[in-house]
């Protein structure tokens, strides 16, 4: 199983770190070529404008719509962004998912948060409550389509998703030492 | 809904997010769309960039909060803003603006010759400049949430900001190799914490994240840096002093991601017109240095 991590700019070795962890092969994505042979793609937290633009000027837009068609792809705040199909405001988007997302919903950085969520789909083998890290946090204002919930604040909110192999956090799993959303990727991958 | 803000996790996090990226200096609205457009992760607002509070002299403070919040309003990326080393008060009027980061700058007049800000107090990040690790550690006891080296601001040479990075990243592979006995010999030598500097030793980088500042002009500047072994670059002077800073700055943007593809530095390094002009640090008398603050 070789997972490739987006590596324009982000927390892109957190994931390679993890992904390795737990027995991925791992490789960092900045050109068209290097999907090549890849069981799925991470897009990491960063600034979604400069993800957004790095992924224009070198090509990688239709590269990423053409490789979501067919294999797994897991976006992480900024990268769950760049999966929309809505952003509501002008910025490169990969438009694969079928949700529409606020940017910095929450406020700005001082009003970044920690919280515990239940997530049911990845709380089968192990109870545990999954404790997330929201930083300058996008929130998925609405799933449609095909997309649906995995995730909610306890106020109803989402901040996770699932359409097919697409899968959308607002939160950071690779800030933490909870593996579960990364093994459940790779099953997604698989 | 049961959420803490705050923590470390999140103050250190949202450095993670920088990752990759370069974070530039920026006096107006005008320049942060700039610089936004231009790729850029951040920016940092500032009344004057170094290279003028070098030309101007005088006391230089924290900017006018009017000025800070023009440039959070114009863009959707974290701004940040500098107050003087040690001017806790300074730093609370930025945290009541909403600003993202606090940087506790040396290219500010101090405001403390001993003590910098307590940052735990906070619930905004701070980063701080640092030339060694000892220094490197001393702020992260503090609180800073992120790391810069320091290089020396507004002079267009990056041969300090090397210096800087060489000397944090060498002593960190050094006590790598270090039998764990003589660690606390070497904690209180540096100056540095001890329980910080076995952290460091067990991750084998900073507890938190390490970017380069100071002197970095062009984009094969900026790329070596990244070389170098740091997590991201700031271009204070460098941008907006040069010939066509839009162009320049998305060539640095680019760099940065592509740092180790040496096709793409030449690509990205035609044609950016002139850049600053600069200042050869080897020739600058001492007291017009600006590294040696911070305690």
């Amino acid at each position: 199983m070789k997972i490739g991590v987006l590596a324009l700019q982000g927390d892109f070795a957190e994931h390679i770190a993890m992904l390795r962890r737990i027995g991925a092969e791992t490789a960092e994505v900045r050109l068209p070529q290097h999907l090549e042979g890849l069981n799925g793609l991470i897009i990491p937290g960063g600034e979604s404008t400069t993800i957004g633009k790095m992924a224009v000027a070198y090509g990688l837009i239709d590269a990423l719509r053409q490789f979501g068609q067919t294999q797994a792809i897991w976006g992480t705040c900024a990268g769950a962004i760049f999966l929309s199909k809505d952003a509501q405001r002008q910025q490169p988007l990969l438009g694969l998912m079928d949700i529409t997302v606020e940017r910095n919903a929450f406020g700005r950085q001082v009003d970044s948060f920690e919280a515990d969520l239940h997530i049911p789909a990845l709380q089968q083998a192990d109870p545990t409550p999954y404790h997330a890290i929201f930083i300058r946090a996008p929130l998925i204002e609405s799933v449609n389509g095909s997309a649906q919930i995995l995730a909610q604040l306890t106020d109803g909110r989402i901040v996770a998703a699932l359409q097919g192999k697409l899968l959308a956090t607002s939160f950071h799993p690779e800030l933490t030492a909870d593996d579960r959303f990364h093994r459940y990727f790779l099953r997604l991958a698989q | 809904m049961e959420t803490t803000t705050g923590t470390f996790a999140v103050k250190a996090g949202l450095a993670q997010m920088l990752k990759g990226g370069v974070i530039m200096d920026v006096v107006n609205a005008e320049q942060a769309k700039i610089a936004e457009e231009a790729g850029a992760c951040a920016v940092m607002a500032l009344e004057r960039v170094p290279a003028d509070i070098r030309a101007q002299g005088g006391v230089a403070r924290m900017s006018d909060p009017e000025l800070i919040l023009k440039i959070m309003e114009s863009v959707s990326i974290p701004v940040m803003a500098k107050c003087r080393i040690g001017h806790f008060v300074e730093a609370q009027i930025l945290e009541s603006l909403g600003v993202d980061y606090i940087d506790e700058s040396e290219v500010l007049t101090p405001a403390d010759e001993e003590h910098h800000i307590y940052k735990h107090d906070f619930k905004v990040p701070f980063v701080c400049g640092a030339r060694n690790l000892g220094e490197a550690l001393r702020r992260v006891g503090e609180g800073a949430a992120m790391i810069r080296t320091k290089g020396e601001a507004g002079t267009g040479d990056v041969v300090e900001a090397v210096r800087h990075a060489r000397t944090v990243l060498g002593e960190i592979r050094r006590i790598q190799n270090l039998p764990t006995e003589e660690l606390m010999a070497y904690a209180k030598n540096i100056g540095a914490p001890f329980e910080l500097l076995l952290q460091t030793v067990q991750l084998g980088k900073l507890p938190v994240v390490n970017f380069a500042a100071g002197g970095i002009a062009t984009p094969a500047d900026a790329a070596l840096m990244m070389q170098l072994g740091v997590d991201g670059v700031f271009v204070g002077s460098g941008i907006f002093k040069s010939g066509d800073p839009a162009k320049r700055a998305n060539a640095i943007v680019k760099a940065v991601t592509h740092f180790k593809d040496a096709s793409i530095l030449a690509e990205v390094s035609k044609n950016l017109g002139e850049p600053m002009v600069g200042r050869n640090i080897s020739q600058m008398p001492e007291s017009e240095k600006i590294a040696g603050r911070g305690w």
